[in-house]
């Protein structure tokens, strides 16, 4: 464990990017990425869950039971979950709406159990921290990226998030929306043409 | 043996510490999302229906007891006078539930309109009881004690077409209010001057 606490945060932006590199939470990557504003909407909710589930575990990593520590993982991050919906629910209830079922999913999402057990378990509080700091933001640009392309092709639109401004006809007034991007199927091929650009760009 | 319990003691520690946490943010959270939920969910059929009043009917609202189930009651004010409550109801719809607001003259006992808040029937077909304002429009003005059925089952309400269950849900919503305002209406008037 050489690396320092900055390689530990960039590392999730790009080398183990989580829905491309580590192929992980493919569930909320392929279902809310419809609009950018989704998309993001969804990775800060993550990424608030992973920070603080990963500090918390890290903390508590000495305390922990090694036979009862999956449960105990499970018990710290979907209270971090329910608090995420309580407080979307709150102060964000149309962006609750959208998300809807997925936010309570947060809790198997393969990237916070992943993340807590991979590295929160064996490391410090700050690298954890920064660990999961960088994954969350790895993992909502992963989606901001995803979205964007599958909303401006498939839909026309892009909304941005938080400001409620959105820009009808990205493409021009004559331009066809395509459909098919924005339903359950473009998510997959999106996500697969992604992966594929990800490969190419990554084996130099 | 001793491990076990050790075991046992830290989930049940975990939990505890996570329940407690749980409660208070529901706790400090409780009203926002009740107005959210209102503002949002509520809040625009009830501006639609209700077009003109001169209150705002999401501030005055009470709540009274139906069967161990709060019904949120919604009182809006016309020419100066708070004759008019509007409150949600439930009917059997294609794709579950749908929930329609009805609000009613207290003086004369009429519909002033009606809205479908929450639905899961068929987009572009039930959802037109949503979307199209001509489907809703028949109901107002009619009396809160008509029998409400589609022209179909012998009543007076023309149903959407390709959509007779979603409308035989709205009448069954209505009908449903109708009941809930003729068992109610006194309490209601008491909470009004009240």
């Amino acid at each position: 464990m050489a690396k320092s606490i900055v390689q530990e945060f960039t590392k999730g932006l790009w080398a183990e990017v989580p829905p491309f590199r580590l192929v992980l939470g493919l569930c909320p990557t392929l279902a809310v990425t419809k609009s950018l504003e989704n998309g993001v909407g969804m990775g800060v909710a993550v990424t608030f869950v992973l920070v603080c589930s990963n500090v918390l575990i890290s903390l508590l990593r000495n305390a922990i039971p090694k036979k009862v520590r999956i449960a105990c993982y499970i018990i710290v991050i979907a209270t971090f979950v329910t608090v995420v919906e309580l407080v979307m629910q709150a102060y964000a209830y149309p962006l609750f709406l959208q998300l809807g079922i997925f936010i309570p999913l947060i809790v198997v999402n393969c990237i916070l159990l992943g993340r807590a057990e991979a590295f929160a378990a064996k490391n410090k509080v700050i690298a954890s921290l920064a660990d999961g700091l960088g994954m969350g933001i790895g993992f909502t640009l992963a989606l901001a990226a995803l979205s964007v392309f599958r909303e401006i092709l498939g839909n026309g639109t892009l909304t941005f998030p938080f400001i409620g401004y959105s820009i009808h006809n990205v493409l021009g007034p004559s331009f066809q929306p395509f459909v098919f991007l924005v339903q359950a199927p473009g998510a997959f091929v999106c996500l697969g043409l992604m992966l594929c650009i990800m490969n190419m760009l990554g084996k130099k | 043996m001793r491990d076990m319990i050790k075991l046992f003691v830290a989930v049940a520690l975990f939990s505890m510490v996570a329940g407690g946490l749980l409660a208070s943010v529901r706790e400090a959270t409780k009203e926002r999302i009740e107005v959210q939920q209102l503002t949002f969910v509520k809040g625009p059929a009830l501006s639609q229906i209700l077009e003109g009043c001169t209150n705002n009917p999401l501030d005055d609202r009470f709540k009274l007891k139906d069967n161990g189930k709060d019904i949120d009651f919604f009182v809006a004010e016309f020419d100066g006078k708070k004759n008019t409550v509007a409150f949600e109801s439930y009917g059997k719809g294609f794709g579950g539930d749908i929930g329609v607001i009805v609000a009613v003259n207290l003086e004369t006992d009429e519909i002033v309109g009606i809205g479908v808040t929450t639905h899961s029937e068929t987009p572009g077909l039930g959802s037109r009881a949503k979307t199209d304002p001509s489907f809703a429009a028949q109901f107002k003005g009619l009396s809160i004690n008509n029998p409400f059925k589609v022209k179909s089952d012998g009543g007076e309400i023309d149903a959407i077409s390709g959509a007779t269950v979603t409308s035989r849900g709205v009448c069954a919503a209505v009908t449903a209010a109708s009941e809930t305002y003729k068992q109610y209406k006194n309490e209601i008037m008491k909470n009004i001057q009240a």
